[in-house]
């Protein structure tokens, strides 16, 4: 069993990984780090540096916490990678990460978050910023 | 003085506020596609050449010139944020801008490269209010064997001086001369390259193939390589520079300038080689040559403004003898011909009004340039998060368009298909696209030379080199033919010399 969290590097994100680390220690399960692009944009600044995973690692590893962190670029969005990773994996529990979205804005970019919420079939924990 | 109140007619014709807001536009335009790796000024102008036959001429070219000052400028931002160069003229920009942008320099990077510009484009334009006049008069005592032979010069010297195989350039450039050559003979009426298709009697028009090289190719290379691990773009705030980036950066301008202008105005021109040597000589001169590697602000400063200064000097050949250098010139000139207009030295007097209104709204696509970037550039930065999949959809929709607009055929639309197909293959193989352009706009121009001197010479070839200037241009064309082999034969007595710059710097770009 695992649990899959869904990482982009802002507030959201960091908010999700704290909590998963949280999940993963009370169950001492496998902790699965998605963070994943389209790769259709020249920069996306919600794909991490190296220096960022790099990062990540050193924080779970000082928790002794066991660990996967996939950077998946195969042209799907975030939301299916997730709940790709989440079904292969048989997880126990995704946690993502909300932020406040416009109704416009919704409705032409759609949401990650609720895609993941109505189609996963796990538990999924959705955590704010703090 | 003559050439001075010819330049402030022109100021009055560019500046009425219709005139203005086309400037603006293209400034604009012009920016944001230099901004994006993979495209281009020759390849907006291409795309926007149909659209603007409903304009007037002197307003489209004033929009043209906005594009390729703005594309020049915008190479630079990417360059520095990003270190991928927008423009191969800003490949050298990379080294020493991304050092300077790591380091949290970003915002001096992008005001030296933002000033440096404009300082050496507002000089370089003058030079070209100042040279062009001279050139034309020079020009019009030229016969028929001496435009063949500086057009030869012209087509050989680009072909085989930029970029980095002669092989390649030459495939290129043999290409470009056969689509030219597509169509019924001038002089004879013969078909030539028709295969008894009736529709291509007319030939290729150049609006279907430069967009189909640039665009058509362009959009399928990128789908074929749509996904790649995208990067971070340098965050950055308002570009300024302190007291000591000033001090440090108004010599390598003043020097980049003196190298890009004069590289620009030769045939053999292009800003790649200014760039580089701009780069190399403030290396040596710098009162701090240990920051070189590590983000010097005079290797920001001389390259940038070497190729805006590279950029005005393309443009004496193109309006003074109708010999263009570079991809956005040679776009232009076919832009120049489809107006009706007849490129050459006649052009200073037969069409007075807009080239000086065309050389007048470089300048102020200059000063707009400056005023409208500074404040913008965080702006431009956000443009490279566009998802490549709808800026080509874009693309590809204008160049249908544009294609189909022209003849309103949709026989256009296979060539523009069949020849965009050919683009692609030209990218995969790493063929120029510079040379096929050049041979595709100058071929049918040389062959009439050409054609015009054998008719006076009676069809005795003698005729060719008949005027001493053909001479000298001739042997110049020998000595650039021999120079890699006599290069050859130097580092054999002379071997283990390193290249100054990596092989594969990096230029992801065609269409200059």
């Amino acid at each position: 069993m695992t649990i899959v969290v869904g990482y982009v590097p802002t507030p959201e994100g960091e908010a999700a990984l704290t909590q998963a680390i949280a999940e993963a220690r009370k169950t001492d399960t496998t902790l699965l780090v998605i963070n994943s692009s389209k790769g259709d944009a020249l920069v996306d600044n919600r794909y991490a540096q190296d220096s960022e995973i790099q990062s990540i690692e050193d924080r779970l590893a000082t928790q002794g916490i066991k660990h996967v962190i996939k950077q998946p670029v195969r042209g799907h969005d975030a939301a299916a990678e997730v709940l790709d990773a989440a079904e292969e994996h048989n997880a126990e529990l995704i946690v993502i990460g909300l932020r406040r979205r416009t109704p416009v804005g919704k409705l032409i970019m759609g949401s990650v978050s609720q895609r993941i919420l109505l189609e996963a079939d796990c538990p999924v924990l959705a955590v704010k910023a703090g | 003085m003559d050439v001075w109140s010819s330049l402030m007619d022109g100021f009055a014709t560019a500046l009425t506020p219709l005139n203005f807001m086309y400037a603006v536009i293209g400034v604009i335009l012009g920016t944001a596609v230099g901004v994006l790796p993979g495209l281009g000024p020759a390849m907006t102008v291409a795309l926007l050449l149909p659209v603007t036959y409903a304009l007037e001429p002197t307003s489209a070219f004033i929009m043209f010139a906005g594009i390729y000052y703005g594309g020049m400028y915008g190479g630079s931002t990417t360059s520095i944020l990003l270190n991928t160069p927008g423009e191969s003229s800003s490949v050298v920009t990379a080294i020493e801008g991304n050092k300077m942008a790591k380091a949290g320099r970003a915002a001096q990077a992008l005001a030296t490269a933002a000033i440096g510009s404009f300082v050496a484009g507002t000089i370089g334009t003058a030079l070209l209010a100042v040279c062009a006049p001279i050139v034309v008069k020079f020009a019009v005592s030229l016969g028929a064997p001496s435009y063949f032979a500086i057009m030869i010069l012209a087509l050989l010297a680009v072909t085989a001086v930029l970029g980095s195989s002669r092989l390649r350039g030459f495939a290129s450039l043999g290409l470009g001369l056969a689509i030219g050559l597509v169509g019924i003979d001038s002089v004879t009426g013969q078909r030539r390259l028709t295969f008894g298709q009736p529709l291509l009697a007319d030939g290729l028009d150049i609006v279907v193939v430069a967009v189909a090289i640039f665009a058509v190719g362009e959009a399928l290379w990128v789908a074929a390589h749509l996904r790649r691990t995208p990067l971070h773009a340098i965050p950055v705030g308002q570009p300024w520079m302190g007291k000591s980036d000033w001090k440090r950066s108004w010599k390598p301008w003043l020097r980049g300038t003196a190298f890009g202008f004069p590289f620009g105005a030769l045939p053999a021109g292009g800003a790649e080689i200014p760039t580089f040597l701009s780069y190399v000589t403030e290396k040596r001169l710098s009162k701090h040559p240990e920051e070189f590697g590590k983000g010097a602000i005079e290797g920001v400063a001389g390259p940038e403004a070497a190729n805006n200064a590279a950029a005005a000097g393309t443009l004496t050949p193109m309006l003074a003898l109708g010999l263009p250098t570079n991809a956005t010139a040679a776009v232009m000139l076919a832009a120049f011909t489809s107006y009706g207009i007849q490129p050459g030295p006649q052009l200073f007097s037969s069409q007075g009004p807009l080239v000086w209104a065309l050389i007048a709204s470089l300048f102020i696509g200059n000063f707009l340039l400056l005023i409208i970037n500074l404040p913008l550039a965080p702006l431009w930065a956000k443009l490279l998060q566009l998802p490549r999949p709808y800026l080509y959809a874009g693309i590809l929709f204008f160049a249908t368009l544009g294609a189909y607009s022209v003849n309103l055929q949709a026989f256009d639309l296979m060539i523009l298909l069949v020849l965009g197909a050919l683009g692609f293959m030209m990218r995969r193989f790493g063929l120029p696209v510079l040379p096929l352009i050049l041979g595709v706009i100058l071929g049918p121009r040389i062959e009439g030379q050409l054609r015009k001197t054998l008719q006076l010479s009676a069809g005795d070839p003698a005729g060719l080199w008949s005027e001493p200037i053909a001479v000298v241009v001739y042997i110049i064309v020998a000595i650039i033919l021999a120079w890699p082999f006599a290069l050859k034969l130097i580092k054999r007595n002379r071997p283990g010399k390193k290249p100054l710059l990596p092989a594969n710097s990096g230029a992801a770009d065609y269409s200059d």
